[in-house]
């Protein structure tokens, strides 16, 4: 996700072998789905499709364990669609399919190994035992891994609905919820390994925990789980791009402020021999904050060339648009603070938190006590 | 002189972090305003929710149009000129920075860096100088060699792109921002301000707008509808301004061929599409598109996008049936179009009919609610495995076909609403024929259930209500039923008393329904026996309406009825619905019978000649942040003394954690390429 700036050898000297397995696989991969699905693409799509190819290349590229996770990810989902057969009902006969890779299933794997992960860090902090904090780290990967399919599954299941039915998991506040669990875990797992700490991770996971716990309240008292079809405005390949932007901000933005109480704690002394130290906290903040920014800029802006389409405005101050354009000067503001000033310390830790209540409410709050155009979600 | 500081001084304060940061904090909190007030909603609403003290107070401050109000303006042209200024004060030490090697630099400061070190070196310093120069070459810095009277200095640097990050990404928000103001409604501020232009109300013919609300072809910047029926064309937008409308004439005329709209099976919408023919007004050229949500299509340099639809003006036949006692036995014909009210004088009612809207179809969940069987947690998660396809509730969604809402509205202008159903709708194992009934918009609609006869008809309901409610036939009845009821042994005595019971309990009946009679047993019979003499009313009533029955059957000239069992539901249902009539509010009830629908587009047009800057800002920006986060300034200096020490030292523009592992890590392959071991 950094740009690579840690090496000064030339890019394609760096890569081993299972760098360029990773790449052909990735790009095999992309024409198997074009020969396959291609007919419900349009060119956008396709377009889409090919380009994340050197997308997710690079991605691994600078972050080797990500290959192993999108394989991983990606064989369970083909093994999910293998078992299905096109046959919808054999989710409900097949033991695997019910158990394990249905999309469903996924999900709630995926939040059991997430409430368990968090469980081990906390304990791992607790008892200062790096074999808790290793199998929690463990956990994660096997989280995310779990709700990755879960959502490349429901992709393929919603086609199985109907073919006009049929759209990408990213459209509704319950698949985005995934979405931001997932987001958020692997941004955590790359700072992990960046950093060589795992003591941060009681702190990621309890916001990707809350997440969790909201989905499953989601589910199971609103019956959020149910694929539904898109109403017209969303039917674009706009979709793709904006709101996977989107929600690496917003899994930025979360993990920076839970690595800001993690910092304002070591501050204090409290906790201050078992995390990480502050300037290194303070690091991952800004690291967090700095590529959330890039992102959520992205987003606004792809958000801003889809509105253009769908409701013939680029801007309109609708409130999740002004609520994001808030958000957005929020962490404007506290990079000009940081990098202008050069100021450090608790208070902009202290931002980062409260920088996660306005993009709580960007995210749900407009969702829940605001109308306007993107009413995909109510609560 | 003075003068001159003045201006410094505002210079400097503008182009200030301190002024920016504060902008930037008031925009966020100005923008809260307007998520929080419901922006652009016709005024009468605000009217309605602040009262009429607040309701001027907020108009002048302009929070029913936030975003485009003067202060909120004011606020974003502060931006754009302290960013402006800031690029201006920033732009000459930057471009120097950029441009220089600092190679003077002395050894005093160098050894200041906060990332320093020295170490001895064994090489010929011509021989080092050449060694260093490599490596920075080979990191990717670019160098600039001084010789000088304490050595030669290398002084390297990479990453000077940063600078250039900060000049697009400030850049990029002018440019955001004055694109935005040429899309906004500035360039309608300023054409009503001095083109003299005003905004007229929208209850009138086009034709009759006067040209001071127009707006010429030649309009550069506006936003607008077109509304546009199908089998019809338009060639001008509306554009709604404050709490009037604008007009703008369009260089073309489009007219609208068909209009789809599908739906899902669940009943959400799918597609809405626009088959259109535009014709160009100067040329005459004309093109034919469909035009759907996410796919605009522009034309003469106006956008054209899906923006919603309505009725153009639907046409229904309905059956009105006299629901008046002595009103005419046979239901009469009338027609409607939507949007528009009939008088309805020629059915000899004072009333007028507004037909409010027309659904072609209305999908239902029409699975029975069923009481969730608690089977535990294990088999609640098991419900929620599996695929995301599967509904955890059992749905059967069907469409229960088209409908009517309209108000009626009396002599004295007093309306109410109500929403007729033109199929009968299966509702516990019967079919019935609904009509909903509400005195306030805000109300839910109270539903009456005609029974459907064993034609599939609700002439039966109408006939048997007829005669229940005529009091001159209440005798007759009344006979009727006493000597069914009674059989033929009984005293005429009894009879008598049961007839008299008979007619009073029609009486009542007519006169309030199950209410009066309620009331009555209130009145006048003890407590202990009311359920029981209830049970006894509802009998008489049930078989008062079976003798009304045959009865109506025998006026009509129909063969008389041989009982069946689904009678008796009938009769109750009947009895409700007659209840319920009483309630009905209306003179008459009308069935929808037919109807020719029309749809009408609403077309979004603009042009927006900003876009293209907020384009090309949008791009700089995007660049520019990365640019400036992720772009690196490093300065590395090699001092290689004469006196066979060398001095290492680097800067970054970020202070930053890998700062100091790279420069370990530069010390070090410095230290070693400086020092060769014998072997090599």
């Amino acid at each position: 996700m950094e740009i690579a700036q840690k090496e000064s050898s030339p890019l394609l000297r760096r890569l081993s072998p299972g760098d360029w397995l990773y790449a052909l696989a990735l790009a095999g991969g992309a024409l198997f789905a074009l020969r396959q699905y291609g007919g419900f693409m349009d060119v956008y799509d396709k377009a889409i499709l090919l380009l994340t190819v050197p997308g997710l290349a690079a991605m691994g590229f600078a972050w080797k364990p990500f290959r192993a996770f999108l394989a991983a990810s990606t064989a369970l989902a083909l093994v999910s669609i293998a078992l299905y057969q096109g046959d919808l009902a054999r989710a409900e006969q097949v033991f695997f399919l019910k158990y394990l890779i249905s999309s469903q299933t996924a999900i709630m794997w995926m939040s059991a190994l997430f409430f368990i992960a968090t469980g081990a860090f906390c304990l791992g902090l607790a008892a200062r035992s790096d074999f808790a904090d290793a199998t929690g780290s463990a956990l994660t990967w096997c989280a995310v891994t779990m709700g990755t399919t879960g959502l490349m599954v429901r992709w393929y299941e919603s086609y199985l609905i109907g073919a006009d039915v049929g759209h990408i998991p990213l459209s509704n506040l319950y698949e985005v919820f995934v979405l931001f669990a997932l987001m958020t875990g692997l941004l955590y797992l790359y700072y992990e390994g960046r950093y060589a700490t795992r003591r941060m991770g009681a702190f990621v996971l309890l916001v990707i925990s809350a997440a969790v716990a909201f989905l499953l309240w989601y589910t199971f008292s609103r019956e959020a789980q149910e694929i539904q079809p898109l109403i017209p405005a969303l039917q674009s390949y706009w979709m793709k791009v904006h709101v996977p932007a989107n929600f690496i901000g917003y899994g930025a933005f979360a993990l920076a402020a839970m690595v800001g109480v993690a910092d304002l704690l070591v501050r204090k002394g409290i906790l201050a021999n078992r995390l990480p130290p502050a300037e290194v906290l303070d690091d991952v903040m800004y690291k967090a904050i700095a590529i959330g920014f890039a992102f959520f800029t992205i987003a606004t802006i792809l958000g801003a060339l889809w509105a253009a389409e769908a409701w013939g405005t680029y801007w309109q101050w609708d409130p999740k648009e002004t609520w994001a354009f808030i958000v957005w000067l929020n962490y404007a503001t506290w990079l000009h603070i940081r990098l202008t000033k050069g100021l450090r310390g608790p208070m902009l830790a202290w931002w980062a938190i409260a920088g996660l209540v306005v993009t709580a409410f960007a995210f749900v709050g407009v969702n829940m006590f605001l109308s306007g155009l993107h009413s995909y979600g109510s609560l | 002189m003075r003068h001159r500081s003045t201006l410094r001084a505002v210079y400097e304060l503008l182009s200030s972090m301190r002024f920016a940061i504060s902008l930037l904090t008031l925009l966020g909190v100005a923008s809260i305003i307007g998520t929080v007030v419901k922006q652009n909603e016709p005024y009468n609403n605000y009217l309605n929710q602040f009262g009429p003290f607040w309701f001027p107070v907020f108009e002048k401050l302009g929070l029913y149009s936030v975003y485009n109000s003067f202060w909120f303006l004011t606020i974003l042209g502060f931006l754009v000129l302290s960013t402006s200024a800031c690029i201006l004060r920033q732009t000459r030490p930057m471009l120097r920075d950029m441009r220089g090697f600092r190679e003077h630099a002395r050894e005093a400061s160098l050894s200041s860096f906060a990332h320093h070190a020295r170490f001895a070196h064994g090489l010929p310093a011509a021989q080092a100088k050449d060694a260093v120069q490599a490596y920075l070459l080979n990191n990717g810095f670019s160098t600039r060699v001084n010789v000088r009277e304490d050595g030669i200095l290398l002084a390297a640097k990479q990453g000077s792109w940063t600078r250039i990050g900060y000049f697009l990404a400030h850049g990029a928000i002018v440019l955001i921002c004055v694109g935005g103001l040429l899309d906004g409604n500035l360039p309608l501020k300023i054409q009503m301000a001095l083109g003299g232009k005003q905004v007229t109300t929208g209850n009138q013919l086009i034709s009759r707008i006067p040209d001071s609300s127009r707006l010429g072809v030649d309009n550069w910047s506006f936003r607008g509808n077109v509304f546009i029926p199908e089998g019809k064309s338009a060639n001008t937008a509306v554009l709604n301004v404050q709490d009037g409308i604008l007009l703008q004439d369009l260089p073309f005329t489009v007219s609208l061929r068909k209009f789809h709209l599908e739906h899902y099976e669940s009943g959400m919408p799918k597609r809405f599409a626009s088959d259109i023919i535009i014709t160009e007004n100067a040329t005459g050229k004309s093109v034919e598109k469909t035009i759907e949500v996410n796919k605009p299509f522009e034309f003469a340099g106006v956008m054209m996008y899906q923006a919603s639809f309505e009725d153009g003006g639907s046409r229904l036949h309905l059956r009105g049936h006299d629901l008046r006692a002595g009103g005419a036995p046979r239901p009469f014909a009338t027609e409607a179009v939507v949007g528009e009210a009939v008088a309805l004088k020629d059915a000899g009612l004072d009333h007028t009919l507004e037909l409010g809207s027309f659904r072609a179809f209305n999908i239902e969940n029409m699975a029975a609610e069923k009481p969730e069987a608690d089977t535990g947690n294990f088999a609640r998660l098991e419900k929620h495995l599996g695929s995301g396809a599967r509904s955890p509730t059992a749905k059967d969604m069907q469409n229960v076909g088209p409908s009517i809402q309209f108000k009626l509205r009396d002599a004295a202008g007093q309306a109410r609403e109500y929403q007729n159903f033109m199929q009968p709708i299966l509702q516990d194992g019967a079919w019935y024929l609904l009509t909903g009934m509400r005195d306030s918009p805000s109300a839910p609609f109270r539903f009456m259930r005609i029974p459907m006869d064993d034609d599939g008809r609700p002439d039966s309901w109408f006939a048997i209500r007829r005669v229940m409610l005529d009091a001159t036939r209440h005798p007759e009845i009344a006979r009727r039923f006493a000597a069914t009821a009674l059989g033929a042994d009984t005293s005429p005595d009894v009879r008598a008393r049961m007839q008299e019971t008979t007619a009073r309990t029609l009486e009542l009946f007519a006169r309030g329904g199950f209410e009066s009679l309620g009331k009555f047993i209130e009145s006048t019979i003890p407590e202990a026996e009311r359920d029981k003499a209830a049970d006894v009313f509802i009998k008489i009533l049930e078989g008062s309406a079976w003798e009304a029955w045959k009865m109506a059957r025998a006026d009509a000239g129909l063969p008389a009825l041989v009982p069946a069992a689904q009678h008796s539901r009938l009769l109750r249902d009947t009895l409700n619905a007659t209840n319920d009539s009483l309630h009905y509010g209306a003179p008459v009830y009308f069935q929808p019978v037919a109807f020719d629908e029309v749809r009408a587009t609403v077309l979004q047009v603009t042009r927006s000649p900003g876009k293209p800057i907020v384009y090309l800002g949008s791009l700089l920006l995007v660049l520019g942040v990365f640019a400036m986060l992720y772009v690196r300034e490093r300065r590395l200096f090699v001092l290689i003394k004469d006196t066979g020490e060398a001095l290492v030292a680097l800067s970054s523009n970020r202070k930053s954690m890998d700062v100091e592992e790279r420069f370990r890590r530069h010390r070090d392959d410095l230290t070693t390429l400086l020092n060769p071991s014998p072997r090599s």
